[in-house]
């Protein structure tokens, strides 16, 4: 299916749009808030800390300050946390910081991850107002017993509420993110629960597979002899939600990511294309001139540390071999594949690589290298990782 | 140190020669530490528990591995001074040669019982060694301030085994210390002292010998007629060698060296032999100018009895496995091995083992001092396989089984058995005895209360997992003990395991053709569980010749992605990955196949049921 002939340049899909990515210029904004710890939760977030809202804004805003010069944002991403937590005003100051220290495309993409127990058509119309051109709501499901065993407090009306008024608003693109696999989420339900979500007309779905990560409560729950999820059953649900997404017109273009053409997330696809791309705010990771680097963690710390102007926790350079091979690991997760480059030409070579073009894993494809069986991405992703410089 | 009779050899009236035998754990090197601490052979500074046992892996283990001599100073009660000599042996069934050549040095042995066990299976095997040596053995309680000490019992089983009357067993603590000052009179009273004859040409056997990189080989010896005196010209009667004596001495522990050894005494010999294969254990020294006619009996080499195939994970170190192995055999006579090749594990060595123990701990050796990753394949008993051609033709592992065509039939070893468990288990015990092919069984009540059954069991139904059962059938209560008895004919098949259809040497075995399809099933089983799911449907099989008899599949890998790897993300996850990739080198390509190292051992290992 020669698609790339009578595909456009912005399919979801499409080599083009995947390596032009590289050329983005994308910042990321963390707002570490949240009103309670999800039990699966291993992000950088604080619980009961708004008190310390306009020190953190203070220390976000410092920090942007300080970042060296750039061109115009094309993308800027507000995640979290809960960054529909914060006065939508608040987050406009830190938007015009943004503008003021690097510019905005005019075309730029402003995100935020939003949570629809928090949201409200008056939020819609302020962030709106604010510059935001999209939202994705962490509405997880919409079956009520997964919602309660994923230690959400939303109504799954909720979700269908916050996606209306989203639209009502003028959001350009509206996402969704699902988790499928949790306790006793069997393929009907989440059947169900997607059908539901894809029936709001989504620009946008992202389906995450629920992970026990360590030091969250899910891992100590499952340590303690709870169910772990299947990976049968998640890989069962996976191809559902890939079938569904698809027959209701979205394009597939990353292992979690569904999207109508036109409404990729820029400041991801630019991750994936190894762009650099700043970052700002606690647990915060950026990649600028080979040097990827990341702020502290703990959030008295951050503060302090960003406050005084040194926020960063630590650094690494990406350069050689590492960051061909990096390039190959980030790259393989889009539809779209991955120039093969010299790290493809390795991994064609190695006795692994072989197995895995066997197995129907990867595909080499003229110039590029594609991941044909998506659920095995980490199999080709060891491998890469794995194969020594020429 | 007390007093040292410096270089004179000591009159052999003056000399006492004894061992202390019995069962794994009953108290042997407790005891030894009591002695040493009394005589003042070892200062309160150095004391430690069980000093004899100075190898790492038994002071791990808490068990004596190799035997140690040890030479103490006593005053008797009629006012001599005596040396005496002691060697503490262990109890452990791999190890009863240790105690067959420690016994060929003394003329007496104490036989402990652990006062709450009772007579135990090993303490059974070892008094009736003693006895057969023509040794004085003293019956002794141990550990009679346990709170569930019985010793009425005890003394009674004991005097069952030995005669004589209950007033002749002693009652100790090597714990407390209790009935442990009188000990040492009752053997100068009771154990002979030797009787040797000092004009005679110089006989002294070799019963034990160790490794040290300094001096080379250090024979451990008994002398029996002559003396021997360092500087003499010496000749091994067995091997023909003849060298210098470059140093003779005795051990307090620590070697202290001496001009001469006079009969009847024990202590060490250094030649500057620097190769452990050129001096033979049980190999009898005597003077190259005045050689001796008739050498000493000596006794027969240990013979291994369980066989296994170990391979470098990394191909590459097969070479510092080979270097490794000569060291190891340089202070273990007893470890046999010769290379092997297998198709799925590449190149690597077979090696003969004493018994399972030895072989966990051979292995445990070579990981840790040598730091060496290694596979282990499914241990094996040695069979003895008639050829159409009329040859018998030993094999030590499943691979080199004849194919079918070529071989009339098959023996297997069979071992003397003995079993000691209290009377309210037997039916439990036979019952296992039979599932394991036991055959003219015997049995004797020791006491109302305890049973010795005896049996002629396949020895590879014993050695492997047999012991572990047994204890779980009889809460722990029942002991075991056995003994080569011999090759009988069997119907025996081998039953190979096939991954992705291409058959694994590794996994076949030869089991009784009864048991094949249980075997089978097991190995698939585990398998099943074993092997990671990969990319593509593994098949696992067993098989006799071309008929499949079990069958399971690993299903493939489904799922195998991180759900997330965003911005923030990259460095985590790419470590992550990272850090899987290097859990693979841990596995073995087998055909195309990753099979989990753990796998070789883990399918073979013979649980309790
Ligand atoms: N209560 C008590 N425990 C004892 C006594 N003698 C030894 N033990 C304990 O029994 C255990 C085994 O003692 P060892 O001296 O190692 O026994 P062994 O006979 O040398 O063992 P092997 O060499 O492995 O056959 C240790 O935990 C000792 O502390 C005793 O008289 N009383
Ligand atoms: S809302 Fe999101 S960021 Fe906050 S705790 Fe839950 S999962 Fe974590
Ligand atoms: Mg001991």
């Amino acid at each position: 299916m020669p698609r790339s002939e009578s595909t456009p340049t912005d399919w979801p899909d499409s080599p083009e749009l995947a390596d032009r990515a590289g050329g983005w210029t994308a910042a990321y904004v963390h707002i570490p808030f949240c009103s309670r710890l999800c039990p699966y939760c291993d992000f950088a977030v604080v619980t009961g800390r708004e008190g310390d809202l306009d020190r953190y804004l203070f220390a976000l805003g410092a920090e942007i300050d300080s970042e060296p010069a750039w061109k115009p944002l094309d993308s800027v991403y507000f995640g979290g946390g809960t960054p529909s937590l914060i006065d939508p005003t608040q987050l406009a100051r830190v938007l015009e910081k943004l503008d003021r220290q690097f510019g905005l495309a005019a075309d730029v993409e402003i995100s935020l991850e939003a949570n629809p127990e928090d949201w409200s058509p008056a939020k819609a119309v302020a962030l709106r107002e604010a510059g935001f051109t999209r939202v994705s709501f962490g509405a997880q499901s919409f079956e009520q017993r997964t919602l309660i065993s994923l230690g959400r407090r939303h109504r799954p009306e909720q979700g269908e509420e916050a996606v209306a008024s989203a639209r009502a608003a003028g959001f350009r693109s509206v996402n969704l993110d699902l988790i499928y696999g949790s306790a006793g989420e069997d393929l009907a339900r989440w059947t169900s629960s997607v059908e539901r979500a894809l029936g709001l007309g989504l620009d946008h779905l992202s389906c995450y597979g629920l992970t026990v990560e360590p030091g969250t409560a899910l891992h100590r729950r499952v340590a303690a002899g709870a169910p772990a999820p299947d990976p049968d059953i998640q890989a069962d649900q996976w191809e559902t939600a890939n079938a569904l997404a698809t027959d209701a017109g979205l394009v597939r273009y990353e292992v979690s990511n569904w999207a109508r053409p036109g409404h990729t997330v820029r400041y991801n696809l630019a991750v994936w294309a190894q762009a650099d791309f700043l970052g700002f705010g606690l647990s915060a990771h950026r990649f600028r001139g080979g040097i990827r680097s990341h702020n502290y963690r703990h959030f008295d710390t951050y503060l302090e540390a960003a406050t005084a102007g040194v926020p960063v926790a630590g650094y690494e350079e990406v350069s050689g071999w590492d960051r061909e091979l990096e390039r190959l690991f980030l790259g393989l997760r889009r539809a779209a594949g991955v120039i093969s480059g010299a790290g493809g030409a390795a991994l064609g070579a190695s006795p692994e690589g072989a197995r895995l073009e066997e197995a129907g894993v990867i595909a080499f494809d003229q110039d590029r290298l594609r991941v044909r069986r998506p659920l095995l991405t980490d199999a080709a992703s060891r491998a890469v990782l794995a194969l020594p410089p020429p | 140190m007390a007093h040292n009779l410096a270089d004179q050899m000591v009159e052999q009236f003056r000399i006492r020669n004894f061992c202390i035998i019995a069962h794994i754990d009953h108290g042997k090197s407790t005891l030894a530490d009591r002695l040493l601490e009394q005589t003042g052979a070892i200062s309160a500074r150095d004391m430690r528990e069980q000093v004899l046992d100075s190898m790492d892996l038994e002071r791990e283990r808490g068990i004596t591995i190799k035997a140690q001599a040890v030479r103490l100073h006593h005053r008797g009660g009629d006012g001599r001074d005596y040396v005496i000599n002691l060697i503490d042996t262990p109890g452990h069934v791999d190890f009863s040669y240790e105690v067959s050549r420690s016994l060929a040095a003394c003329e007496g042995a104490l036989l402990l019982a652990d006062a709450a066990q009772g007579v135990q299976a090993q303490t059974l095997a070892n008094a009736y060694l003693a006895i057969n040596a023509g040794l004085e053995v003293i019956p002794a309680l141990n550990k009679i301030d346990l709170p569930a000490a019985d010793p009425e019992r005890v003394t009674q089983e004991l005097v069952g085994i030995l005669g004589g009357s209950t007033s002749e067993v002693l009652a100790l603590s090597a714990k407390t210390g209790e009935g442990v000052p009188a000990l040492l009179d009752e053997v100068v009273r009771l154990v002979p002292p030797p009787a040797g004859d000092p004009e005679a040409p110089l006989r002294a056997l070799v019963f034990d010998s160790y490794y040290d990189p300094y001096r080379g080989v250090v024979c451990y010896v008994r002398v029996v007629d002559g003396s021997l005196l360092a500087g003499d010209q010496i000749r091994f009667m067995a091997t023909s060698e003849s060298h210098t004596a470059d140093e003779v001495g005795v051990l307090t522990p620590k070697a202290v060296p001496m001009q001469e050894l006079g009969p009847g005494e024990v202590g060490y010999l250094i030649t500057g032999v620097k190769e452990i294969g050129r001096i033979k254990v049980g190999d009898t020294v005597t003077h190259a100018r005045r050689p001796a006619v008739q050498a000493l009996p000596g006794y027969a080499e240990p013979k291994p009895m369980v066989f296994s195939g170990l391979f470098p994970t990394d191909g590459d170190d097969f070479e510092r496995l080979r270097e490794a192995l000569e060291k190891l055999t340089l202070n273990d006579a007893s470890l046999q091995y010769e290379p092997e090749t297998s198709k799925a594990l590449g190149f690597g060595f077979r090696l003969g083992f004493l018994g399972l123990l030895h072989m966990e701990i051979v292995r445990e050796r070579l990981e840790r001092e040598y730091g060496l990753d290694l596979v282990a394949t499914a241990p094996s008993v040695a069979f003895r396989v008639h050829l159409t051609s009329g040859e018998l033709r030993e094999i030590r592992s499943p691979q080199d089984l004849p194919e079918p065509d070529y071989r009339t039939s098959i023996d297997e070893p069979y071992v003397k058995a003995m079993i000691i468990t209290p009377a309210e288990y037997i039916g439990g015990v036979m019952e296992l005895i039979q599932s394991r092919r036991g055959l003219e069984g015997s049995m004797h009540y020791l006491s109302p209360e305890r049973v010795e059954l005896t049996y002629q069991v396949p020895l590879s139904e014993v050695v492997f997992d047999f012991f572990d059962v047994l204890k779980s059938r009889t809460k722990g209560y029942a002991s075991l003990d056995y003994e080569p008895s011999g090759y009988r004919p069997s119907d025996l098949v081998k039953v190979d395991v096939l991954l992705n259809s291409v058959p694994v040497d590794a996994f076949s075995s030869i089991v009784h053709r009864d048991k094949a399809a249980a075997y089978g099933k097991l190995m698939t089983e585990r398998l099943r569980e074993l092997i990671p799911r990969q990319l593509f449907d593994i098949p696992i099989q067993a098989a006799i010749g071309g008929r499949i008899i079990a069958r399971e599949t690993v299903k493939a890998r489904r799922k195998d992605v991180l759900a997330k790897c965003y911005g923030g993300d990259i460095t985590r996850k790419r470590k992550l990955l990272e850090r899987q990739k290097e859990g693979k080198k841990r596995m073995k390509m087998v055909g195309s196949v990753e099979v989990p190292q753990e796998a070789f051992v883990a399918a073979l290992r013979v649980d309790a049921d």
